[in-house]
């Protein structure tokens, strides 16, 4: 049934799309507003437009409230002092929603129209993982049930009479004892692993990590959504690629020139060692600003990419950020070589906005 | 109305408890409707059709929000209309229906009874109705982007009435023609003998003495409005250069907000009310043994308090109770006030039973304003631990500054004068002979949001079509925001 309210619900939508669309984008192009909270919660603010009016205001007007406390008791924060300032864009009232970050990602896949990921060909493989759930009187003593052994003692003690409530020593004999027992429960599994690689070369600046950090957040958010047991591993590169830690992926600021090739390899052999790709779904993001060193470099990595990463991987996606000093040709090279590739995917990212339209394009094939 | 039949049986039945009391309603439909139903009424303020509106949408985005993720949930909606319309939610357990019933019969009665709704449209309904049907259609003939700009911008303005114009006539029908011509005002001469007049009369001061007076008169002829005028809509309908469906579409914001003005007026009263009689008629005739555990539940989340905010439901069913106690013991008149014992006072009984009586009274006269004002007693103060809170500076924190009796009174009082909004008047309509609008903000202690000032100013140009000013106070100086469809500027008056 059509609501008549439908037509207003996406009049609105609309107008905060338009009018509002950096403010309601806002969380997706600044990373450090989603940061995961406390248990995997994140705020997620709902947007309003505000309707201005003449309304008394400040902070002045205090109230009337009802219950416990002395006089001096502080009952609730006020604002972030500096909001609503003279002449500042038109304001809006924010409602503050505290969702996980599964919601947080069906969100994205509603908003982004993501289509779910089909694992490939690994329904077979289950997992087997073993639960303590029950008690039974037979069982090995490293796992005698010292409780509830006393309490079967008791009981026994008590219904034969031999319990004595001034002298309540209960001896638990061997019939008493009790153990935990276990049950082992097969779950079917789907392994997933994302290699990231960028280029740390002296040409990717504050503002192109930062692209490439909230990109990453939100490419993890939704690969966590879609698979129980996901790994990441972070690969930075200038004219020699290493495998490094999260923080350091995101916090180097290397110089020098730029091989990509050795990132791809570094990659590849990471994949040999520990990823077995009859076992894990392996998704490989690159970023870089597109300048790579020579051409004979990228000959090697396209032949790298097409006979050992791309037959191997679920998806090659590479992002390439502009930068001022990057002559962006890699992308246009990837492109005239291997676009019969359905695997590769590439995206070019201009600024923090580009990164929507990034994701959409990486996460939007469901592989 | 199609009510299932249990729930028809005790719709029946609840009429009658209600009836018995000496409640007076209009007859009320019941529609059961589902979640999202509700929601998308509760969107349109509880009417099934109004004009089509993105903040409606806006609305309902948020209901629906917080419905799915839990946050809240609606469990009663009326309004005042003859006959009432109420919903019941689908879902709701049966004991939870009957609790809105009778929830709802109250209301209903207020709306009825209440001396400040007695100037309401009851067939708002339909009238409603037609305002969608007059919007649609100037959507139609000029386009959903510009009739929605303008209802913005009518939104924008929609709290600058009188709302106690329907009650009162604050200018004649007929302007007073022949009174008009103000008489001069040039002051008398000093007494002389005829050879001294020119030396204590100056011819020159007399005349400039005329001059002025003149210059007076003219002014205050020409002056526009002659006295200022509070309800800025029906200003901007009559005068303001709009086109003839602006002007509709300012009457049809102006008339809904009219409509809904007497609602702000007695919030506490009503839910208190409302609440005050669910809870009577459940717990002595309608509740079932096995129902009660539910009912409690779900009464105690209706008045329940949280720091910092009143709960109107909560502050008006226990001050109609109290009310209700005290003219049942007669704790009220000169002997009662001038007791200054303690102990003699709280035991105070003298067995009149005018309780109901006198909260039947109540709910026919009173809004909320005079409501507190009258009966918000220093012991009903400390017995609910009613306390003033106010804003710190120094750590950012909102404070319990106040629990002293007087202290908190006013403040809610503050709070209540006309509804929590700013008085804003039309002063001059000509001003500085320009054809400019000049307003008036009568300041109470409270600045204006500035921000929120700027953007309604520049709303207010755009019907206005002229610069706009209004006069205000801010950290205590007096100040004059002017917008001229290009800039801000802030000034301060001359005198």
């Amino acid at each position: 049934m059509v609501k008549r309210i439908d037509r207003d619900v996406s009049r609105f939508r609309q107008i905060v799309r338009g009018r509002v669309k950096k403010d309601l984008k806002k969380y997706i192009t600044r990373g450090e507003m989603i940061g995961k909270k406390g248990k995997d919660f994140v705020s997620i603010p709902i947007s309003q437009i505000h309707i201005p009016r003449f309304r008394l205001g400040g902070k002045k007007m205090g109230g009337v409230g009802q219950g416990d406390g002395e006089v001096g008791t502080p009952i609730a924060q006020g604002d972030q002092p500096g909001t609503g300032s003279a002449g500042e864009a038109p304001g809006r009232h924010i409602l503050e929603v505290d969702i996980s970050l599964d919601e947080l990602a069906a969100m994205l896949s509603e908003e982004l129209e993501l289509p779910n990921i089909e694992p490939r060909g690994k329904k077979n493989i289950t997992s087997r993982k073993d639960k303590y759930t029950g008690i039974s009187d037979t069982g090995p003593e490293s796992l005698r049930h010292f409780k509830r052994t006393f309490k079967q003692a008791l009981r026994r003690q008590v219904i034969t009479q031999n319990y004595d409530l001034k002298n309540p020593v209960i001896v638990p004999i061997r019939e008493d004892r009790r153990y935990r027992t276990w049950k082992t429960t097969t779950k079917p599994e789907s392994n997933a692993v994302i290699i990231y690689m960028m280029d740390v070369s002296g040409s990717m600046g504050d503002e192109q990590k930062e692209i490439v950090r909230t990109e990453s957040f939100w490419i993890d958010t939704w690969l966590h959504y879609q698979y129980d047991n996901l790994e990441t591993r972070y690969i930075i590169h200038d004219a020699v690629a290493r495998e490094v830690d999260q923080n350091t992926f995101f916090h180097t600021r290397e110089s020098g020139g730029t091989i990509i090739s050795s990132a791809y390899k570094l990659a590849s052999s990471m994949i040999d060692a520990h990823f077995d790709p009859s076992e894990w779904n392996i998704y490989l993001f690159h970023f870089s600003d597109g300048d790579n060193w020579g051409e004979i470099d990228t000959d090697e990595c396209i032949a790298i990419l097409r006979d050992k990463l791309l037959p191997r991987a679920n998806l090659f996606c590479y992002g390439q950020v502009e930068s001022p000093y990057g002559s962006g040709q890699f992308i246009r090279e990837l492109e005239d070589y291997l676009k019969e590739e359905e695997k590769l995917i590439l995206s070019e990212i201009r600024d923090k906005d580009g990164i929507y339209a990034s994701i959409k394009s990486f996460l939007g094939k469901g592989k | 109305m199609n009510l299932p039949i249990e729930l028809e049986r005790e719709r029946k039945s609840i009429i009658a408890y209600a009836k018995s009391y000496g409640l007076d309603f209009y007859d009320t439909v019941f529609e059961i409707v589902e979640f999202d139903q509700l929601n998308e009424i509760a969107s349109y303020g509880g009417f099934p059709t109004r004009y089509p509106h993105w903040r409606y949408g806006m609305e309902y985005d948020e209901l629906a929000k917080g419905y799915e993720y839990g946050l809240q949930k609606i469990y009663e909606l009326v309004i005042n209309n003859d006959p009432c319309y109420a919903y019941l939610m689908k879902s709701n357990k049966l004991v939870d229906q009957k609790l809105v019933m009778a929830h709802v019969y109250a209301h209903c009665d207020f709306f009825k009874n209440n001396l400040w709704f007695s100037k309401t449209n009851r067939k708002m309904m339909d009238q409603m109705a037609n305002h969608a049907i007059r919007v649609r259609r100037y959507i139609e003939k000029y386009g959903s982007e510009v009739v929605e700009d303008f209802i913005e911008v009518c939104l924008s303005i929609e709290n600058l009435i009188d709302p106690h114009l329907p009650f009162i006539k604050r200018t004649p029908d007929e302007p007073d023609l022949a009174g008009s011509e103000v008489e001069k005002t040039v002051p008398a001469k000093f007494k002389s003998k005829p050879y001294m007049d020119a030396f204590i009369n100056p011819k020159e001061i007399r005349e400039e003495q005329k001059r002025v007076a003149d210059q007076k008169v003219k002014e205050d002829k020409q002056r526009f409005p002659q006295q200022p005028e509070r309800d800025v809509l029906a200003f901007l309908i009559a005068h303001a250069p709009l086109e003839k469906w602006q002007r509709d579409i300012l009457s049809i914001i102006r008339v809904e907000a009219y409509y809904f003005a007497p609602q702000g007026q007695t919030k506490i009263m009503n839910e208190g009310w409302a609440t005050f009689w669910h809870s009577k008629i459940m717990t002595e005739k309608a509740l079932t043994d096995a129902e009660v555990i539910d009912y409690a539940d779900h009464h105690s989340g209706t008045v329940a308090t949280s720091v910092g905010r009143l709960n109107p439901y909560k502050l008006g069913v226990e001050l109609f109770r109290d009310i209700e106690a005290r003219w049942n013991k007669g704790k009220f008149g000169k002997e009662y006030e001038e007791c200054s014992d303690w102990q003699t006072r709280r035991n105070w009984d003298k067995k009149l039973g005018l309780g109901l009586k006198k909260v039947f009274e109540v709910r026919q006269m009173y809004n909320d304003l005079m409501f507190i004002d009258a009966f918000l007693t220093p012991e009903f103060c400390a017995e609910q631990k009613l306390f003033a809170f106010e804003y710190r500076e120094r750590n950012n924190y909102y404070e319990i500054s106040d629990r002293e009796y007087k202290v908190v009174k006013e403040k809610l009082l503050f709070s209540l004068t006309n509804m929590g909004q700013p008085f804003i008047f039309v002063q001059d309509a000509n001003y500085s002979n320009r054809g400019e609008l000049y307003l008036l903000h009568k300041h109470e202690g409270i600045d204006l949001d500035q921000s929120d000032a700027h953007d309604t100013l520049a709303n207010i140009y755009n019907v206005w079509n002229r610069p706009v000013h209004i006069e205000t106070v801010v950290d205590e100086t007096e100040i004059i925001f002017s917008f001229d469809g290009k800039e801000f500027r802030e000034t301060t008056p001359v005198e």
